[in-house]
């Protein structure tokens, strides 16, 4: 019989509809995958291997009746540990909110649970989702599967910070999980473990029942393992939620149905400033690779310039700091969470000590940093200057889509480094998001997909970047790259 | 510019974040070197450039004005509201004396 741990979305929907396995016993093997690598991989925060049978359970029970399976129907997945789970704690990986137990359902959950999918647990994350390797997890670290060729065994970040949901996806502890993208954390550690990871245009999921970060950055989208699964689980992810102040009055195209790899007439956009000096050889081929496999595809390559590129992410260090600070200023110790109370300690002092308390190092820093950008007399030299910048950030994509449809660039500027290599210098830990975080800051739909392998073995990510609400021309072109690169490899299994 | 120990002091006060002297005198060299690179914003041009608002152009909508419109977001969870609550009193949040 099949390793039904092999398959993804698409074939795990169409065999549980087309009678070929049950639900449930998709959801048993991925269950004990899950089990298995726990120890190990620590993927989760809190495995929920109950919910997944009983979403299999009622998905078989549906089919048995006749009555239509949904979208995703009987495909369990992972659910990054930011979108609250009415019932399961809701972590966000921190102290503070260890514990915290949500009496009601994030919109873009209980939208896959409404499509037929199951959960098989809380997955893992950088705190806050605030990081670039799953470090900064009060729950420890994540392991990448992926291991070097040369036989060192140096355990491995799997990117961040949705860390815990492309090592359970990689290492088929689940053909499917959620991440959020605030400034690279689905693409990055989609490429540092092989994995393909989307992010729609900012608004088309909803926010509401999101752990808040940024708020002007935060979006929600699938990790999967090819491009025609991230289409279907963004379908189902979308939609206009009322909850959500900025959500996208908008209809959810049928991006799964309209999959197409032909570029023909297409122009791909290779933005001149990306190519940065001292690039690492390996993510330099790769990037050329794709070049040629859009070439191929019938698509014209055009030289694009991004002229504000390299101050995309000091703008972004004083936004989205800015905006947590003011976020997690609602952990206090009164409402939900941890409450650090000294002995005779009066109200202000049991702020102070909570958060002390129930807050991470690097959550610390970044809600100093954002206190300091939005103090009186310094708002307008960092935070005002940055939203300019912003703006000047968004007008250089605009005016690249009058030379091109699709910009293609790496999506990290390396390989998966290794746990411990950049923990204690958050500057060379944000550089890691170089690639990434413009297309946070102009809101634009954008992609990873795996290329290929580096020297090391480790694979490497190519990025596609569209305009806002092309989703389905990023998804296309990542069709055309993933059926060229023909990436099959996966790690081998050591756990 | 660079920031000193009685600023970074201030900033966390300001926070709300108790900062033990280690970890105050750890802070101001990170907190330097992450100000110090985004100083580099300061050399772009942003003459007549609007600060950004909205990055992708939408509409702020107002609900209908009626009692519990969506009743999940409507009032009377009380209880639940309560249920993550370190302290919970007689049905409210208990806090410590702010009164004397």
């Amino acid at each position: 019989m099949t390793d039904l741990t092999e398959l993804g979305v698409a074939a795990i929907r169409d065999g549980v509809a087309g009678g070929d396995f049950t639900a449930l016993e998709v959801a048993e093997a991925f269950n004990a995958n899950v089990a298995a690598a726990q120890s190990v991989l620590n993927a989760f925060i809190t495995p929920t291997p109950e919910k997944a049978i009983e979403a299999a359970q009622a998905v078989d029970a549906k089919r048995a009746s006749g009555e239509p399976l949904g979208k995703m129907g009987g495909v369990p997945i992972g659910m990054k540990d930011l979108f609250a789970t009415k019932g399961v704690q809701t972590s966000a990986a921190s102290h503070i909110l260890e514990g915290f137990t949500p009496e009601y359902e994030s919109t873009v959950s209980q939208k896959l649970w409404d499509a037929g999918a199951g959960m098989l647990g809380k997955l893992n994350l950088d705190q806050f989702a605030m990081g670039s390797s799953n470090e900064t997890s009060f729950f420890g670290d994540a392991i990448n599967p992926w291991r070097r060729n040369d036989g060192g065994n140096a355990a491995l970040a799997p990117g961040g910070s949705s860390g815990g949901s492309s090592t359970a996806v990689a290492a088929r502890l689940c053909p499917a999980a959620t991440g959020t993208d605030t400034g690279g954390s689905i693409r990055q550690p989609a490429a540092f473990t092989g994995i393909t990871g989307a992010k729609p245009t900012y608004g088309r999921c909803s926010r509401w029942g999101i752990v808040a970060f940024a708020s002007s950055l935060d979006q929600a989208g699938p990790m999967a393992r090819d491009v025609r699964d991230c289409a279907i689980m963004m379908e189902v992810m979308a939609g206009f939620d009322p909850k959500d102040s900025t959500s996208l009055e908008l209809d959810v195209p049928s991006w799964e149905a309209s999959l197409s790899p032909d570029m023909t007439g297409k122009r791909v956009g290779i933005p001149r400033e990306y190519r940065l000096d001292g690039m690492d050889a390996d993510v330099a081929k790769s990037w050329d690779d794709g070049i040629a496999w859009l070439k191929d595809a019938g698509a014209e390559i055009v030289d694009i310039s991004l002229p504000h590129t390299k101050y995309a992410l000091p703008a972004y260090y004083i936004i989205a700091p800015a905006e947590a600070s003011s976020n997690l200023a609602r952990y206090d110790g009164v409402r939900y969470g941890l409450r650090d109370l000294p002995e005779g300690a009066g109200l202000q002092d049991m702020y102070a000590a909570t958060r002390a308390a129930g807050f991470g190092a690097e959550v610390k820093r970044r809600i100093l940093i954002g206190t300091y950008v939005l103090s009186a007399g310094y708002y307008d030299a960092y935070y005002t200057q940055a939203q300019k910048v912003r703006t000047l950030i968004s007008h250089d994509f605009k005016n690249a889509w009058s030379l091109c449809d699709v910009a293609l660039a790496p999506t990290a500027p390396s390989a998966a480094f290794a746990l411990g290599d950049k923990s204690d210098d958050p500057l060379a830990m944000y550089l890691n998001d170089v690639y990434a975080v413009p297309a946070s800051l102009a809101g634009l739909p954008a992609m990873s997909v795996p290329a290929g392998l580096n020297s090391e073995g480790l694979p490497l990510g190519l990025q596609l970047i569209g305009r806002e609400f092309d989703e389905q021309g990023v998804l296309n072109a990542g069709l055309a790259l993933e059926q060229r690169a023909g990436f099959v490899a996966k790690p081998e299994k050591w756990w | 510019m660079s920031v000193d120990t009685e600023t970074v002091a201030r900033i966390a006060a300001l926070a709300r974040i108790k900062l033990g002297e280690d970890e105050l005198a750890a802070m101001v060299p990170e907190l330097n070197a992450i100000l110090g690179w985004v100083e580099q914003l300061g050399e772009v041009d942003v003459t007549g450039i609007e600060p950004m608002t909205a990055v992708i152009e939408n509409h702020l909508r107002l609900r209908d004005d009626v009692i519990d419109a969506d009743p999940l977001t409507g009032g009377g969870k009380r209880g639940d509201v309560l249920a993550n609550a370190p302290a919970a009193e007689h049905g409210f949040y208990g806090v410590p004396k702010v009164i004397e």
